[in-house]
């Protein structure tokens, strides 16, 4: 992924998820760009100051769980209609209320694959995906805001780091 | 700071814990070498699950003769035993999915082991209908599949197909579901470790970084996951009891079963959770984790749930009286009053009047009651789907068929094997894995730690003021 260019960052790491927000809504402010952010958790109200959008995968999932339906269905119809009709019972071939419990499993199942699939892939994670970790400590307890040095000064980064309380700035190419 | 301050609410997370000592806590117990009771532990289920799989190799070798089902009794033992555990299967998937959506945020310290338990249990019980099938090598005919035998295509009508497609569903949802919450607290060990352990943490955490961008992703798929568990959860039960209701057996041909099973399974569920946290947060020391609001609040879950299974028991009675119709009559009074007496008895005893102990909080609030408790749930519960399949099946409707059934051998074998399976790799999912979400109590701590919340929140709300 990232690997292919090389890049080199500049982080600070905070003790506290409050002033990760705090630092991060200033440098919203200060115009800095923002390479990143990496927590140990999911912060709340994180993708507001950072002004993140909204995730699709809700809509990819929608449409997963539609296919699901429709593969369910029209299989099962096509399969007692037309391909092999058998008489159940004295019931029609098309026995839609028997229909509906697999129907349903389906769109279920489609949707949970298709979306963690979905998930896995647009981040750029799975099986066999090596990352470069800016530090161990921050899937521990650090909250890290990373710049690329290309894009932004590193004299008001530091400036930055510094105001806003990081407890330790350095970098590194990733 | 803007956490919560809350004199009333009680605390989630006690011990004044930091983000680091909850890492600490919770990740060390996959770092040191394995305890002795473990290691006792172990090697225990390993020679269980030996036995239970010569057991199943002896009923494929000698074939389904080598159990002591006749014409009459056609189903027992194994369906029995395929309901109970598919029941405490439950309790994972309700915890993290059902109580997400409701906000309960109890649910971080448990959800990890039970929804690691609801895929162990799910494997036991999917080994009952598979052996149960007979040729277990043409297993596959079972799915929908274009074929050279005609094609010929499973019979979609059949509750017992909708059960495959149920329980493989919520096998793989739940897979997904509890793997995706792992990945961030594997990262969290890999991040801990050197040399080869690195690497092998490295390919679990499929490279997570702790992006802003992943967790947002990460927590909308968790949402999302849990709001179509939700129904899933309710839909599997309710088409295992398809497989009774859907029938024309007496006993069994009624629309009560749905509601009813899914609540008997919540509650079986539940007892088996706290069965096994019980001994987990003693023996890994997650008293500040798992506390006894955690194990107060699953107590009134089961307290709920045995009520609701209880007055399930009494509606069919009347039901059945009320029908008029003398097979549905016949059916309760032999549950009852039949040669299997003692099974419904015990099924009475252990699901509606073992629970109502909990209508008092210092009984709920006592660890080795609940314990106990516990367990006499997980036996009443087997014994009510023996009561339902068992009892049922051995008087119909001709008295020149009536039989009697007890267990071979090879039956009791497999039983006690699954057991042995599930303690297997629940034993070793406890080393490898960290037990309580490391990420999601962090993600709570400040609005469920005791240094925000409870008595003394005001003193330690001062001093993490900087």
């Amino acid at each position: 992924m990232a690997n292919i260019e090389n890049r080199e960052l500049i982080y600070g790491l905070y003790n506290d998820e409050e002033d990760l927000l705090r630092a991060v809504k200033s440098a919203k402010n200060d115009h800095l760009e923002i390479y990143d952010v990496y927590t140990p958790f999911p912060v709340h109200g994180l993708d507001e100051v950072m002004e993140l959008e909204e995730s699709r995968l809700h809509i990819a999932g929608f449409i997963y769980g539609g296919l699901g339906t429709l593969t369910a269905f029209l299989g099962m119809t096509w399969i007692f209609v037309k391909d092999w009709p058998t008489i159940f019972g004295g019931k029609p071939y098309w026995s839609v209320p028997a229909f509906i419990p697999i129907t349903f499993e389906m769109t279920v199942l489609f949707a949970a694959i298709g979306m963690t699939v979905t998930f896995y892939l647009v981040s750029g994670l799975g099986p066999g995906v090596v990352n470069t970790q800016l530090d161990p400590r921050i899937t521990d307890d650090k909250f890290c805001i990373a710049f690329d040095k290309a894009m932004v000064d590193s004299g008001d980064v530091e400036m930055f780091f510094k105001n806003t309380g990081a407890s330790e700035v350095n970098s590194k190419n990733i | 700071m803007s956490a919560v301050v809350s004199p009333i609410r009680k605390p989630l997370v006690t011990g004044n814990k930091t983000y680091h000592q909850i890492t600490e806590d919770l990740i060390s117990p996959t770092e040191k070498a394995p305890t002795k009771a473990w290691l006792i532990g172990f090697i225990l289920a390993v020679s269980v699950a030996t036995y239970g799989v010569f057991c199943i190799i002896w009923t494929i070798w000698v074939g389904i003769g080598s159990w002591n089902l006749n014409r009459t009794i056609n189903w027992s033992w194994d369906i029995t035993n395929f309901v109970w555990w598919i029941g405490i299967g439950h309790a994972g998937t309700l915890i993290s999915a059902i109580l997400l959506l409701f906000r309960q945020k109890w649910r971080t310290g448990v959800n990890r082991a039970a929804e690691a338990m609801t895929i162990f249990a799910v494997i036991c019980a999917a080994l009952f209908p598979i052996i149960h099938m007979g040729r277990v090598w043409l297993a596959f005919f079972i799915m929908p599949y274009p074929n050279t035998r005609g094609p010929l295509w499973p019979n979609f009508n059949s509750p017992l197909l909708w059960d495959v497609f149920a329980i493989s569903t919520y096998f793989t949802v739940s897979l997904l579901f509890w793997y995706t919450g792992l990945v961030p607290d594997f990262a969290t060990v890999r991040d801990r470790a050197k040399g080869f352990r690195k690497k092998i943490y490295n390919t679990l955490s499929f490279g997570w970084t702790g992006s802003a961008k992943h967790w947002q992703r990460w927590e909308s798929l968790s949402l999302i996951l849990a709001g179509i568990s939700t129904p899933l959860v309710l839909s599997v039960h309710t088409i295992v009891s398809f497989d009774f209701a859907t029938s024309v057996i007496p006993g069994w041909h009624t629309t009560i079963f749905p509601p009813y099973f899914v609540a008997g399974a919540i509650f079986s569920g539940f007892a088996m959770v706290l069965t096994l946290m019980i001994i987990t947060r003693k023996l890994l020391k997650l008293e500040d984790y798992i506390t006894i609001e955690h194990i107060e609040s699953m107590n009134k879950v089961i307290l709920l749930t045995g009520t609701i299974v209880g007055v399930a028991y009494l509606t069919e009675l009347f039901i059945s009286w009320y029908s008029g119709y003398v097979y549905e009559q016949f059916a309760f009074f032999n549950r009852a009053l039949g040669p299997y007496w003692w099974s419904y008895f015990g099924m009475m005893f252990c699901n509606v009047i073992a629970p109502q102990f909990f209508w008092k909080k210092s009984w709920r609030r006592n660890v080795t009651l609940t314990f106990f408790l516990s367990i006499v749930v997980n036996i009443g519960m087997w014994f009510e789907r023996f009561v339902i399949i068992g009892t049922t099946l051995a008087r119909d409707y001709i008295p020149s068929s009536w039989s009697l059934y007890s267990p071979s051998w090879v039956e009791i074998g497999i039983y006690i094997g699954t057991m042995g399976i599930f303690f297997t790799l629940y034993l070793i999912f406890v080393r490898v894995a960290p037990v309580v979400a490391v990420a999601e109590i962090k993600h709570i701590l400040k609005s469920g730690g005791n240094q925000y919340v409870g008595e003394g929140a005001a003193k330690a709300h001062h001093s993490s003021e900087h």
